[in-house]
């Protein structure tokens, strides 16, 4: 009974977030990730590189105390690398207890796409959209949502055998 | 609106009994504890002090009443078993029991309600079923029963309960005649409480709740049905409510506000008697049942005083001692953290860039007292976190007995240096390591009386457990006076299991002793129920690895084994070096550091495959470059630019070559992101911590720093 209560709570704040998305830009695309996963954006600060970590692992930075990992997303992505600049951010995301950063170009806005203007991405052979859960449609632009389980969890095969 | 308000009644319940729940598991742990502990020492003596009998009995009977409370009315029967045995033991002393069959079961008894303890805490139903324990202890109830006529209404068959409910009774009616001589009482209330129907049958024992709950306001009281203990009553009240008329000075409102807290209660009535004349009459039925019996009365009084005396036993003493409250170890690491935070905040502002070059004669006397203060915090909350050895060393009695009887030998166990205070995450991790090693020394060292007695030796085997400090470490030494370790026993098993490599001749004894630990090994050639499988001696070793510590064992042939644990005092905080390479930093624990210095150039040797080795005073040490091994680019490459760090680890040693010193500092440990951790276990990482500045510093594992140039080399 008291599961079932808490569900409507969590449920309720659910709603408010739903549909919501934080977009970043990344080179010539636009990215969004749900803001029920984003705890916090920071502005670029120094990384602590760890050693024998994957390339798009920049190391570990000091939050308030707490110690957290960082990715570079265009890393993860394969694009070339980009020197970090004052527009970099680190969105800081929370998935089931685990936080990580995540170092974008920079931050667009917060948007709100409904479920219909979502379409599945279009299933492709090659890895391409691996990390896409879907297309938002905003308007005339487009924005692709990511699938943040798999942006942390999906190990990377080749990045793996590098080491 | 409906929703919501349900949703809050429905959420409000778990919370509210999580902390009542988490108390029983902590207080009835605790009563066991202590009760072995009572039942062990009490045992050698082969018979019980009365003293120890009204402590198990109070025991048992405190976790009785808390157990239903709980509804676990598997414990709270085997305890109530357990109570009829000691009331038994108490009220007649009977002669001809056999103690350590009583030990046994009341061990038993014990054991069944660790475990539903620890199911509960799990989150696990406690679901035990003790019927067969509780039948045993019937039996042994009924046989010193059966053969004790000295006392009067033995014949009785259910004497002992039924005394027992009547006595507590007549001992209220006793004070209560001679509180109302003497105060004058203004308000009489009838008081009707009904409670849940799903309260779980356990209505007496709420009634009884009830009752403490207002011990103290009441100055004279009567209820109905009279006799709580009976398991009648709890069908009564649950037919007819619990009906209670006290006399008091209090008002209303507050008999009221007390009466409502009462958990499941469904109805309350409370009214206010203006004629008391049938609580005087209630009353005086019960001075005249009290003169009738008054004959009895000073037997009763006495004995059931007994209890009443504990408690002001329990009362005094309580004032005497420090008081002490339990906290979550979560929360003291929770503490530890923010004074971690704290030190490094100080570190910021302190030795702020910004003030470099100022005059700030007041700031840095500030200063100074801010750094005292904060140094003094950490020790204080590092010294919470200190528990004593006694506890952990103590259990270890309760392996020595239960080995013992088993294995028919004759061993005492000689503690020394309880009192070594250590990290409490650490004692977690040592009690399991020192079980195997006691009965490692029970099993295979001390050999059976008979065997001792043609050896010269006294019957009785002795094992010692010894704690003391040294340095930054403590140093546990269990040492035993039993045949010692088997050189050429272990030499042959070590053969056959290929753990030696290269001649024998080579292997100092020390060495061969050291083998016992590798995995897989047991020279034992029977497996018994206790040790032999050879997996006790890796879980010490991994136990104690996984803490920082390390074994070693010694032995003479004939004479003993002695294996001592050596384990950090804390995992926490730790005396560090900072060094840098390239942008990056590390820290050195400073304990492995043996020392540091500039090289010179033709102490270097380059052997064909390219490893770099050095020679000091004549020795040669392999050296590891930091910058290398961990891809940091840096400047310094060359060895006479750079500085070298001999650390050393298990009697190995290693030259760290890095860009320069930063300095020696206490830092926090902290483990690195599990997401991290997951990716990828990286060789030679212990954790990180934070330094003055904020930024993070890796800290490097030596052993795993060892490791990873013999792997490299392989």
């Amino acid at each position: 009974m008291a599961d079932s209560v808490e569900q409507d709570t969590s449920d309720q704040i659910e709603d408010t977030q739903k549909g919501k998305f934080l977009t970043f830009c990344m080179g010539n695309e636009f990215y969004g990730i749900e803001i029920k996963y984003v705890t916090e954006i920071i502005g670029f600060q120094p990384i602590t590189e760890i050693p024998e970590m994957p390339e798009y692992i920049k190391g570990i930075i000091n939050l308030r105390g707490k110690i957290i990992p960082v990715m570079d997303v265009r890393l993860r992505f394969r694009k070339p690398f980009r020197e970090y600049n004052d527009r970099t951010c680190i969105v800081v995301i929370d998935i089931s207890e685990v936080a990580v950063g995540l170092i974008v170009d920079s931050i667009s806005e917060v948007i709100t796409i409904p479920d219909e203007e979502i379409v599945a991405p279009p299933s492709m052979t090659k890895e391409g959209n691996r990390y896409i859960k879907g297309i938002g449609k905003v308007g005339s632009d487009v924005k692709l949502l990511l699938d943040s389980d798999k942006l942390l969890n999906e190990t990377d095969l080749e990045s793996l055998s590098d080491l | 609106m409906t929703l919501s308000q349900k949703g809050v009644n429905e959420l409000s319940n778990p919370y509210v009994n999580e902390p009542m729940l988490d108390l029983y598991i902590f207080e009835s742990m605790q009563l066991l504890e202590q009760m072995e502990l009572l039942i062990l020492s009490n045992e050698k003596s082969s018979s019980y002090a009365s003293e120890a009998i009204n402590e198990i009995f109070r025991i048992m009977h405190t976790i009785k009443g808390s157990s239903a409370m709980m509804l676990y009315n598997n414990i709270s029967t085997l305890a109530h078993s357990l109570e009829d045995l000691f009331f038994v033991l108490r009220e007649d002393e009977p002669r001809n029991v056999d103690y350590s069959e009583l030990s046994d079961l009341v061990l038993e008894g014990l054991d069944f309600i660790k475990v539903e303890i620890h199911k509960i805490r799990n989150g696990d139903e406690a679901d035990g079923d003790a019927t067969g324990l509780i039948e045993s202890l019937r039996v042994f109830h009924a046989t010193i029963k059966g053969s004790d006529f000295k006392v009067e209404d033995q014949n009785l068959a259910d004497g002992a309960v039924s005394h027992e409910n009547r006595t507590p009774e007549k001992q209220q009616y006793y004070i209560s005649k001679v509180r109302t001589e003497t105060t004058s009482l203004r308000n009489t209330f009838q008081a009707t409480l009904r409670f849940e129907q799903d309260c779980g049958g356990m209505e007496n024992i709420r009634a009884i709740v009830v009752l403490n709950d207002l011990a103290d306001l009441m100055e004279d009281y009567y209820h109905l049905p009279e006799d709580l203990e009976n398991e009648d009553s709890a069908r009564i009240i649950s037919e007819q409510g619990f009906t209670l008329f006290l006399k008091t000075d209090r008002s209303l409102e507050e008999i009221h506000k007390v009466l409502i807290e009462t958990i499941y209660l469904k109805d309350l009535q409370l009214t206010n008697v203006e004629n008391s004349e049938l609580f005087n009459d209630l009353h005086q039925e019960r001075e005249i049942l009290l003169e009738d019996s008054s004959v009895k009365l000073p037997a009763f009084s006495s004995r059931d005083q007994v209890p009443n005396n504990y408690e002001e036993k329990e009362f005094h003493s309580g004032a005497n001692q420090p008081s002490i409250i339990s906290v979550s170890v979560a929360k003291l690491d929770q503490l530890m953290d923010l004074v971690g935070e704290m030190v490094i905040a100080e570190a910021m502002v302190t030795q702020n860039p910004d003030l470099k070059g100022l005059e700030l004669n007041n700031f840095e006397k500030a200063a100074r007292q801010l750094r005292k203060i904060t140094s003094e915090l950490q020790d204080t909350v590092m010294s919470v976190r200190m528990v004593p050895l006694t506890g952990t060393f103590q259990k270890m009695n309760r392996t020595l007995r239960d080995m013992c009887k088993k294995l028919n030998k004759e061993v005492q166990l000689q503690l020394i240096g309880q009192e070594t205070e250590v990290d409490k995450n650490i004692i977690e991790h040592i009690s399991d390591p020192l079980m195997h090693l006691i009965r490692n020394s029970i099993d295979h060292g001390i050999e059976m009386p008979s065997e001792r007695e043609i050896k010269g030796k006294s019957r009785l085997g002795t094992i010692t457990l010894e704690a003391k400090n040294a340095g930054g470490d403590v140093l546990i030494i269990i040492s035993d006076d039993g045949e010692g370790f088997n050189k050429d026993r272990i030499l042959a098993k070590a053969r056959e299991k290929g753990l030696i490599q290269g001649s024998e001749e080579e292997i100092t004894d020390k060495e061969i002793y050291n083998l016992v630990f590798l995995p897989g090994f047991s020279t034992n050639e029977k497996v018994t129920e206790f040790s032999g499988r050879g997996v006790g001696m890796d879980v010490v070793v991994k136990n104690i690895e996984a803490v920082g510590g390390g074994l070693a064992a010694d032995s003479v042939p004939g004479k003993g084994t002695t294996i001592t644990l050596k384990i950090p005092l804390t995992l926490a905080i730790i005396d560090g070096m900072n060094i840098k390479v390239g942008d990056s930093r590390y820290t050195i624990p400073t304990t492995a550091i043996k020392e540091s210095f500039r090289p010179k150039i033709t102490e270097v040797i380059v052997d064909p495959d390219n490893n770099e080795m050095m020679m000091v005073r004549g020795q040669c040490f392999p050296i590891l470059r930091l910058h290398d091994i961990y891809h940091v680019k840096t400047d310094v490459t060359h060895f006479t630019e750079g500085i070298i760090i001999m650390v050393e680890q298990d009697n190995k040693t290693l030259c760290l070559f890095a860009d320069e010193l930063i300095g020696q500092q206490q830092v926090v440990v902290k483990a690195l992101p599990e997401y991290i951790q997951n990716m990828k276990k990286v060789r030679g990482l212990a954790g990180c911590t934070l330094l003055g500045d904020g930024s993070i510093s890796l800290i490097l594992d030596v052993g795993g720093l060892i490791g990873y140039r013999q792997a490299t080399k392989v």
